[in-house]
């Protein structure tokens, strides 16, 4: 047990590493506020945009969607940050996330928002245009936020994924909570940073795990 | 040379390919052994979880539901690096395939535990009644009675659920197994050129450009009337 403690909840340790693993949750935090908007701004594009009645437009979006939602993220970002600078282009991990993040989320975004497009009914887009409205004012004032609505939970539950997946950005050196935390134990020998970061990993997202369970049960239920 | 040239050589180069792809072959079979082990271990713990819980007893479900929380909370390459880098220093070594299968699989039984138990609970109580007055008891009203009509609900989510989970076997390339990832991001150390990382990601795309589109299929065969 005094094994177990020392080797993992080792209070000293974590202590001397909080100063690293507070700007590692700092870069995790910023990150997320980067990656999410990119995410829902690359999702809201493909999903208005598969909204077009053109087939030249709507199959080669949907092998774009589903491209990115095959090829795991952790690969798509190595891919641009170890490919990109044979091309010449250095870019930095951030940038290299960045981009990985919006064509790998915003595909998952897309997905989600096209559903809640689909789940608004045609006469209120029929209504709203009748009344005057041009087809992009309907979109974004009729049909938007009803779909939004419509597929709450799943937006939420994706936005705790693309939080949970910014540790992957250690991977490209990128100093977040988990690239600090290593950092941390490398130097001490010891994985109670690393214990550190998954604690506050655990109270950072908690509460969201809670609160989508219950509108999950609250769904599933209004389905039957 | 040229844009294009160069751009051909770094990403599509002949030689390069041909060297790696023996390799690139190898990780796929990795990749798939370890996706297989995950899904059966995963669903199988997540279905029995789901099963303890319906027998309502208090401070079990606190357990069960805390241990599920636990894992969709934690990012997975957290739980595969604490595993692999904390473990030894308490006397337990794990292979680098052992830790990324244990981490995923635990993260695949609180995802399918929650979509199990949710499938369960939309069964109507009728039932259940139903079932245990007619003699059968709590195993057999579970068995043949109640999932039957839970799973079919549970199939779409959990589809969904497991494809996104097994692509995070690419994760176990950071711990050093030579999955399609691994081999790839060697390839690439070795010979100074991105094209191993070319082959690998079209093998992942192989592998998971089908598997998308069956998700996409189950969806709309299973779709739930609104």
């Amino acid at each position: 047990m005094q094994g177990f403690l020392e080797a993992f909840l080792n209070w000293e340790i974590m202590r001397e590493a909080s100063p690293i693993l507070w700007q590692g949750l700092r870069a995790t935090l910023l990150l997320s506020l980067l990656v999410v908007p990119l995410g829902l701004l690359g999702g809201i594009i493909l999903a208005v945009l598969s909204t077009l009645p053109h087939a030249w437009v709507r199959w080669p979006l949907r092998v774009w969607v589903d491209t990115f939602r095959a090829l795991p993220p952790l690969v798509l970002l190595i891919f641009i940050f170890a490919g990109l600078p044979f091309l010449g282009l250095e870019i930095s991990a951030w940038s290299a996330v960045a981009i990985g993040f919006f064509l790998n989320t915003g595909a998952y975004y897309g997905e989600i928002l096209r559903a809640g497009i689909e789940s608004v009914p045609h006469g209120q887009v029929e209504a709203a245009r009748s009344t005057g409205l041009t087809s992009a004012q309907t979109m974004r004032f009729i049909v938007l936020p009803q779909a939004v609505r419509n597929v709450l939970p799943d937006l939420i539950s994706n936005t705790l994924e693309v939080v949970k997946l910014t540790s992957i950005a250690s991977v490209v050196a990128l100093p977040e909570l988990l690239f600090q935390a290593r950092q941390a134990q490398s130097v001490t020998y010891n994985a109670s940073p690393i214990v550190a970061a998954a604690i506050i990993y655990f109270i950072l997202l908690w509460p969201v795990v809670r609160l989508l369970s219950r509108l999950e049960n609250k769904q599933l239920a209004a389905r039957r | 040379m040229t844009g294009w040239e160069r751009f051909t050589d770094s990403f599509f180069n002949a030689r390069v390919m041909a060297q790696y792809l023996p390799k690139i072959i190898e990780g796929f079979g990795l990749t798939i052994l370890l996706a297989l082990c995950i899904i059966a271990a995963g669903l199988i713990a997540g279905l029995a979880l789901a099963v303890l819980r319906a027998l309502e007893l208090r401070p079990l479900n606190w357990l069960i539901i805390f241990l599920v929380d636990l894992f969709r909370a934690l990012p997975p390459l957290v739980i595969i690096v604490l595993l692999f880098f904390g473990l030894p220093s308490m006397g337990m070594e794990l292979s680098g395939f052992a830790s990324a299968w244990l981490a995923l699989t635990l993260v695949l039984m609180a995802f399918s535990e929650e979509i199990f138990w949710a499938g369960i609970t939309s069964v109507p109580k009728g039932q259940w009644e139903a079932a245990r007055s007619t003699g059968l008891n709590f195993l057999q009203a579970l068995g043949y009675v109640v999932l039957p009509q839970a799973l079919r609900l549970t199939i779409p989510p959990l589809t969904n659920r497991t494809i996104a989970i097994t692509k995070g076997t690419a994760l176990a390339s950071v711990v050093a197994v030579p999955d399609i990832l691994g081999a790839a991001s060697s390839g690439l150390s070795h010979s100074f050129n991105p094209s191993p990382l070319t082959l690998g990601a079209l093998a992942y795309l192989v592998l998971f450009f089908p598997v998308v589109l069956l998700g996409r299929w189950i969806e709309t065969r299973f779709a739930w009337k609104r």
